[in-house]
């Protein structure tokens, strides 16, 4: 599996993302720069964290329109499995490939502690090597995470399923206790139609070693790895 | 003919506005009991020069397209022709 990281000015998340869909799982990732207008021979697209143009005029709302965009929409509408966590997940509402949008956290406050998740479907690219119902810990690390969508949009993603995380307190409970930043529905990452498309706002690739302390979120990555591999349709 | 443009963007009344809330909430702790509600916003001048109707179909693109995201965000925006040098 051959994975393209974008990397926008103000990516910091990126090499960390390299690391985790490139050696720990014995393949190939690759930083790809925001001007380049080709993904060809990538099985993969990667956006990841960080503060691209300095978050500024809205999160992500500048690197959406970089050229490298146009291709990763190519792609994605032709089935390319995509993941935007955290700032990617930004880009990709930004950019139109995911519905809804991140607002400012409800507390003020830049939020960087680990929290936990319940995943809410295995019928993804990414999230096929877990159990369905599976809580997870995994570090959250952001000013805009608030998840929001109109009531039409909520009512569409949670009907067919493309809630793929949900937020809830360590012992599985979806309660307000257990939402850092005041996201709709307890909404930590959803899926596109197609389900090719995934954002979510905390960072699974901080959490693939045990070197770092846990491992809930290889299975992001070796999911990603067994549907490329055609291990899963 | 150069033009400025003054484009205000909100969040959508809908839509919790947490800035907003906390600056309402510290003016009320200031003693101004009188304020019923606070809404922080952001405010971007455009200057342009060229032919205004051009102008006025690129300003609706930029401030729908680029500068607002319409999931969250109102906006709205005025065109003034002016004379002196703008920065």
């Amino acid at each position: 599996m051959k994975t393209a990281v974008i990397q926008f000015p103000g990516s910091n998340c990126d090499m960390d993302g390299v690391h985790a869909a490139g050696a720990v799982i014995g393949q190939q990732a690759v930083p790809v720069w925001h001007t380049e207008t080709s993904l060809e021979g990538f099985d993969a697209i990667l956006v990841p964290g960080g503060f691209s143009y300095g978050d500024h005029l809205r999160s992500g709302a500048i690197a959406a329109h970089s050229p490298v965009m146009k291709e990763v929409k190519r792609l994605a509408e032709k089935g390319v499995p995509v993941i935007g966590i955290c700032n990617g997940f930004q880009i990709l509402t930004e950019a139109g490939l995911l519905p809804g949008a991140l607002g400012r956290n409800n507390s003020l406050h830049f939020l960087c502690h680990d929290v936990h998740l319940r995943v809410e479907t295995t019928h993804s690219p990414f999230t096929n090597q877990y159990q369905k119902g599976q809580i997870i810990k995994i570090p959250i690390a952001h000013n805009e995470g608030s998840y929001y969508a109109d009531s039409e949009t909520l009512n569409r993603l949670e009907g067919e399923g493309l809630v793929a995380f949900r937020y809830v307190t360590p012992d599985g409970h979806e309660v307000l206790e257990g939402n850092p930043n005041g996201a709709l529905n307890n909404i930590a990452g959803i899926l596109n139609e197609k389900r090719n498309v995934l954002g979510m706002m905390p960072h699974p690739e901080r959490y693939v070693e045990k070197l770092l302390g846990n491992t809930d979120g290889l299975g992001v990555f070796e999911s990603l790895l067994e549907y490329v591999a055609g291990g899963v349709k | 003919m150069k033009y400025l443009a003054k484009v205000y963007i909100t969040l959508k009344k809908s839509i919790l506005d947490p800035q907003g809330r906390t600056v309402e909430r510290s003016l009320h702790n200031q003693g101004y009991a009188s304020v019923l509600n606070a809404r922080v916003g952001k405010y971007i001048e455009l200057t342009f020069e060229g032919d205004r109707s051009k102008i006025e179909t690129e300003l609706k693109d930029i401030a729908e397209n680029i500068l607002s995201n319409p999931v969250m965000e109102s906006v709205h925006w005025d065109l003034e022709q002016v004379e002196q040098q703008v920065h």
